[in-house]
């Protein structure tokens, strides 16, 4: 079940496994536009793995929602596993979802009366996978995610980390190119969570997916293979990025909860205060008045 | 695959929320019972009303005066013996005609009496209208020559009068004058609340003398065959109408009357069946409301399952899939329960049912279909859920 996508990390010439170029997207809320994203550019390689930080409604969610192609960007273009999504129809994108991308939620969405071997395997229910096959890929997977001794047990059966390991093999029994997950730990104690973001590492690391994951753990950024931050709906700072010199050094959050990392000080702004509505949505966003940094959407 | 999963997920959902699937098919089972039981009442009462008509005897053909119509009067009749001659010449065959002549009177034997009908008949009768004796013997043509005054009793007028006596040579009277008993009908039963059995059958010219009339009420006729009915029957009022100018007669075959009935029984059946239909309406709306319900429940489900794959149809079939389910289980239970209250009914109540498999086949198709036309509203809203907001959803 390992894919050869631990070579292509060290190949020359990548295909990206999503493409990003500008991308925003605007929410219609009672007829007033509140712009979650406004133009963002990321590329996602086979195997990266990338981090997403920034304070609470700075787009984050938004933005893995959209990569995921669980939503459309009102603006940009977006390239999924090598097809543009505002080419494709619904039924389209739910195949493209199924095929190419692994989503891990903060708040593990397993079906309930539903064992976790039948939870892991729904995945491939969409993808026509005999019934048999189903049973056995959705067990060798939660092997791998060290649950191979909890197959019929059903969400309410189990604990928390046991839940999300259930989520995790799920996203990944469809062998996808790209694995999402929007704070994974946030619903689970310090160590389970420890645990669990190891466990998501090691796949990372061993099957070659990429791995794009949302967190507020600076030291976990810190380790991942890219460091991408968001505010106010725009990427302030990227760890890839050669010419950004603003990223945010992981000591000035001292681990404080997200909410509240809104220290302006952390980056040199830029006098020109572009926006000229701000998204009125996230606390983080209101507190920290945006600055459009040079490099801010640099790549396009 | 993706249908097996449907259906799987479609029975859970059914299972998880037992008490509110069952009160939600309720709905449909009483509409869908009322419709088969109904549809079997009316059927049967159609049966029931053809099988007399039929075991009247088969190409027959009744002449009377007047004119067979709804609501039209009785006409008294103008007809003598000596009509009956002249429609015999038409005919052909005296052994094919037979009369009748008819009045309530009170019959008496001892201490008991019973009012019943008299009817003065030829010694025809038993061939013309397929009548059977269960003791004695019928009228001979020399008891009407002879204007013998001798009876055939139908069988609750001889369990009347004969309780516990055997009525064959007993003397009974008939408007105070005495008759022989010579013999007793075969029971025919009940029909349309009409006790058949309730007649007393004498020589034709023996009633005649005993209510001081020449009259004829009317005669029937056994067709040699069904092909020539008709202009048979022509042929007889054509004679009767020389007869008499003043008045009119028709003849009416068994298919007519066949006809006409089974008109009206239907417009009846169809009638009932169709209140019976508006609450198999009520039971879809039911339906459509608790479809309604159960994908607001499970909003945060279908965003999963988009999440990981499944297309708008994929979820719209599923849910589709559960409410044709709901009226379908629904249409079933509602089927048998029908066709258990139609047994019940005509085992012990006088109204006839009869179970027809159109019926059964209508009621679980109209359920299916009120599955499908109640469902698919909520399905699509299900369809097109958007999946962020789907995930979202507490
Ligand atoms: N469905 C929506 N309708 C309106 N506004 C939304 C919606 N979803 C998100 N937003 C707004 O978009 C901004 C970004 O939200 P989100 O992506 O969830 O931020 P994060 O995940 O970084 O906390 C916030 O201001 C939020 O209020
Ligand atoms: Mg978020």
């Amino acid at each position: 079940m390992t894919e050869p996508a631990v070579a292509d990390r060290s190949a020359g010439e990548r295909v990206p496994a999503i493409e990003a170029v500008d991308v925003s997207r605007t929410y219609q809320l009672d007829g007033v536009s509140v712009a979650a994203l406004r133009g963002v550019s990321l590329t996602v390689q086979p195997g990266d793995y990338l981090a997403l930080v920034g304070p609470s409604g700075s787009g984050k969610s938004t933005l893995m929602h959209l990569l995921g192609g669980l939503d459309r960007p009102t603006g940009g273009r977006l390239v999924i596993g090598g097809r543009d999504v505002n080419a494709l129809a619904p039924p389209e994108m739910a195949t493209l979802r199924n095929e190419t991308i692994g989503f891990v939620f903060q708040a593990f969405h397993l079906l309930p009366r539903t064992s976790a071997v039948e939870n892991v395997a729904l995945p491939l229910v969409y993808r026509g996978v005999s019934a048999r096959q189903r049973r056995e890929r959705a067990a060798a997977m939660l092997g791998r995610v060290g649950l191979g001794h909890r197959l019929d047990h059903r969400p309410n059966q189990m604990s928390g980390g046991e839940q999300q390991r259930v989520a995790i093999a799920r996203a990944l029994v469809t062998e996808p190119t790209v694995l999402l997950a929007d704070e994974p730990t946030g619903n689970l104690d310090s160590v389970t969570g420890a645990a669990v973001l190891e466990l998501l590492e090691q796949l990372n690391a061993e099957s070659g997916v990429a791995l794009v994951m949302v967190t507020h753990d600076q030291e976990v950024a810190a380790r991942a293979h890219r460091r991408i931050t968001m505010r106010d709906g725009v990427v302030v700072a990227d760890s890839a990025d050669p010419s950004s010199a603003h990223d945010r050094p992981p000591s000035v959050d001292h681990g404080r909860p997200a909410t509240l990392v809104s220290a302006p000080s952390a980056e040199p702004r830029s006098a020109s205060g572009s926006g000229p509505g701000h998204p009125s949505g996230g606390s983080g966003g209101a507190a920290g008045a945006t600055g459009r940094l040079p490099h801010d959407g640099g790549t396009a | 695959m993706r249908v097996a999963e449907a259906w799987r997920v479609a029975l859970d959902a059914l299972r998880a929320n037992r008490l509110r699937s069952a009160l939600t098919m309720l709905g449909v089972i009483i509409g869908v019972a009322s419709v088969v039981l109904l549809v079997a009442i009316g059927t049967g009462t159609k049966q029931k009303v053809e099988q007399q008509v039929e075991g009247l005897g088969s190409n027959l053909l009744l002449v009377v005066p007047g004119r067979i119509e709804v609501g039209n009067a009785p006409v008294v009749s103008p007809l003598t013996l000596k009509d009956v001659d002249a429609v015999t010449r038409v005919v052909g065959d005296p052994d094919r005609v037979a009369v009748t002549v008819a009045s309530g009177a009170t019959a008496r034997a001892g201490a008991r009496s019973d009012f019943t009908t008299v009817q003065g008949v030829l010694e025809t009768t038993p061939a013309v209208f397929t009548r059977s004796l269960a003791r004695g013997r019928y009228l001979t043509g020399t008891d009407v020559d002879t204007s013998r005054r001798v009876a055939v009793l139908g069988d609750s007028v001889a369990r009347a009068l004969f309780p516990d006596r055997d009525p064959l040579g007993q003397q009974v009277a008939l408007a105070g004058v005495r008759f022989r008993v010579i013999g007793v009908f075969a029971p025919l039963g009940q029909s349309l609340g009409v006790d058949r059995d309730d007649e007393v059958h004498v020589p034709v010219t023996a009633a005649q003398r005993l209510w001081g009339t020449q009259r004829v009420d009317g005669i029937a006729v056994k067709a040699p065959d069904r092909e020539r009915i008709d202009e048979l029957g022509e042929r007889i009022v054509a004679e009767l109408n020389r007869r008499h100018p003043d008045t009119e007669f028709s003849a009416v075959t068994q298919q007519q009357i066949l006809g006409v009935l089974g008109d009206i029984l239907g417009v009846l059946t169809g009638v009932l069946a169709a209140i019976a239909g508006i609450s198999l309406l009520v039971g879809g709306v039911g339906v459509s409301n608790i479809m309604l319900v159960s994908v607001r429940e499970r909003t945060r489900e279908i965003g999963l399952r988009k999440a990981v794959g499944a297309r708008p149809r994929d979820i719209g079939v599923q849910f589709l899939l559960e409410a044709v389910l709901l009226t379908t289980i629904g249409g079933l239970t509602g089927m048998a329960l029908g066709v258990g209250t139609a047994m019940l009914v005509d085992a012990l109540s006088p109204i006839p049912a009869a179970i027809t498999w159109w019926s059964l086949a209508l009621a679980f198709g109209v359920s299916a279909v009120v599955g499908i036309v109640f469902g698919v509203v909520p399905a699509q809203r299900a369809g097109r859920l958007d999946p962020v907001v789907a995930l979202r959803t507490e």
